[in-house]
């Protein structure tokens, strides 16, 4: 294993201690128990959001904490859950008399973990909702399975939501919103190569040379096939295929075209796959009316790729648009 | 001789030692058909409940809760909630009798098996833990129908784990990230089986001693 790091065990620490030392203006890092909520409070009456999750997706979710987008996120260590003890304490935090949205990613740890959260948090008067994203469709079989997994639509969710909170929106209208989200949303991945974690010191799978794995989790989760290496524009259209064939898109929509970076596939490669991923979605008459290009739900180094795609209206364009700023997306403010 | 709190503390440490021991054999089953993180995270919340052990006279019920609260708030992933919900609800069953005897141990995995089913909403054959505790949990009852002794009923239970954790092999996958291998999780043994055996082996090993 070669990292630039300290000691396997001080990673998520030591990047928390960094992100508080270089964004004091928009966060505020809390340890023991650990979680990042917005440097200058939850607005009294506004809903807060708080998301969490294994760490090693960074920017997702410390990232997103500031003005427009989360209010508070509870990192764990690398691709582990973190616990309700941290989304208790957040939660009470971050409470402004308008309850707390927990917006949890589809994974059997994170949403055990968040339903122990919300039980606690109803036991001190907190009002809580959460909503559960799943949006990769390389997950086929979701009866015989802990079903599909949160992926990019995560990403797009917390900055809608988020608007929507800052605008005003109950509790239970922005929980719908997320939920509404959640069904216009579909993703895939696929990985060139594999991730270390720290502390494991060995890539989580074994990929050779020659091979991608289509249909990745952002944990090394295995997909839905593994296959030789390919072009990058087949690759992309492998990842399209099935977000197209699944619901909901039809002739005519507008979407939001998300083209994300596993980690360790550089911008150039990412804007290259993004060309291609455009002029799939307009062949299939949808109009491309915004996007987001970039490393924003990473698996440490990984090499590869995911693709959203959001179903656009006029609102959620409004929502999109609206003033944000995080550490990892700014705009209008 | 029956179970008291002390013979719980010792079971626990006992847990928390095999774990500690295995900890890269856990972490291999893992990385296989998980992530790789089992033994790990595991280990860190045992480690933590272990300390908790040390401040004093506790009665069954509240060593049972801080145990719980040990593993739900230092293990992370599934397996914190999991085991965090095993001892939670066991403790609850148990409630403040001062020792057990076979009935009450059986109970006592009952309870804690049910927590577990209730929080991971898996059935027997999904390659979970519970294909471990369940035969163990139908061993002690049927111990204690029988009215057999203590450690004769624990090294059933014991078997009973032993024998469920090595046929999850064969099975494929249904409830957590193992379940996304789809065909592929056949062929490996499922960690969390393999660590609730160890849960039920430290049992048999310390309350089955005291006899």
């Amino acid at each position: 294993m070669k990292k630039l790091i300290n000691a396997p065990e001080d990673v998520v620490t030591e990047a928390l201690h960094g992100m508080a030392a270089a964004h004091p203006d928009l966060l505020t890092v809390h340890f023991d128990p650990t979680y990042v909520i917005r440097a200058d409070g939850v607005p009294e009456g506004k809903v807060a959001l708080l998301s969490g999750g294994g760490s090693g997706h960074e920017p997702m979710h410390n990232g997103f904490v500031g003005r427009g987008m989360l209010d508070g996120a509870c990192p764990g260590e690398v691709f582990t859950s973190p616990t309700p003890d941290q989304m208790q304490a957040a939660t009470e935090a971050l409470d402004a008399g308008a309850g707390v949205l927990h917006i949890v990613k589809n994974y059997t740890g994170d949403v055990m973990n968040f339903e122990m959260a919300a039980e606690l948090a109803e036991a001190s008067d907190v009002e809580v909702q959460s909503v559960v994203v799943n949006d990769d469709v390389a997950v086929e079989d979701s009866t015989y399975t802990a079903g599909r997994r949160g992926v990019g639509g995560t990403v797009l969710i917390e900055k809608i939501c988020g608007a929507a909170a800052d605008k005003g929106h109950s509790l239970d209208e922005v929980a719908d919103l997320a939920r509404r989200c959640n069904e216009e949303v579909r993703s895939m991945g696929m990985a060139l190569t594999s991730c270390t974690v720290p502390t494991a010191g060995e890539p989580t799978f074994d990929l050779g040379e020659d091979e991608m794995e289509i249909g990745i989790g952002i944990h090394g989760e295995p997909g839905r096939k593994r296959m030789a290496v390919e072009s990058a524009d087949d690759i992309v259209d492998r990842l399209m295929t099935p977000i197209l064939e699944d619901l909901p898109f039809t002739e005519g929509d507008d979407v939001l075209l998300f083209v994300n970076s596993m980690g360790g596939t550089p911008l150039i490669e990412v804007y290259l796959a993004y060309r291609k991923a455009a002029e799939i979605a307009e062949k299939h008459g949808l109009r491309v009316v915004r996007n987001l290009v970039g490393p924003y739900i990473t698996s440490l180094e990984m090499a590869g790729l995911s693709i959203t795609m959001l179903r656009m209206d006029d609102d959620l364009i409004d929502l999109w648009d609206a003033p944000v700023h995080t550490p990892a997306l700014r705009w209008g403010a | 001789m029956p179970v008291t709190a002390a013979d719980l503390r010792a079971w626990i440490r006992a847990f928390a030692n095999q774990v500690a021991e295995e900890r890269a054999h856990l972490t291999k089953l893992d990385s296989a058909i998980g992530d790789g993180d089992h033994g790990q995270n595991l280990n860190r919340g045992l480690s933590h409940a272990v300390d908790g052990l040390d401040n004093g006279n506790d009665d069954l019920p509240s060593t049972m809760k801080s145990v719980a609260m040990s593993l739900i708030s230092k293990t992370g992933g599934a397996s914190g909630p999991l085991y965090g919900t095993f001892f939670m609800d066991a403790g609850k069953a148990v409630g403040e009798r001062p020792e057990l005897d076979v009935a009450g141990v059986a109970e006592l995995f009952r309870a804690g098996l049910a927590g577990v089913q209730r929080r991971g909403k898996a059935e027997p054959g999904d390659k979970t833990m519970v294909d471990a505790l369940l035969p163990a949990v139908e061993a002690l009852e049927e111990a204690a129908e029988n009215g057999e002794a203590l450690p004769t009923a624990l090294t059933h239970a014991k078997a009973a784990a032993e024998d469920g954790m090595k046929a999850t092999t064969p099975l494929q996958a249904r409830k957590g990230r193992a379940s996304y291998l789809g065909e592929r999780s056949k062929g490996h043994q499922d960690p969390g089986a393999t660590s609730s055996y160890y849960l039920v082996a430290a049992a048999a090993d310390t309350f089955g001693s005291s006899a």
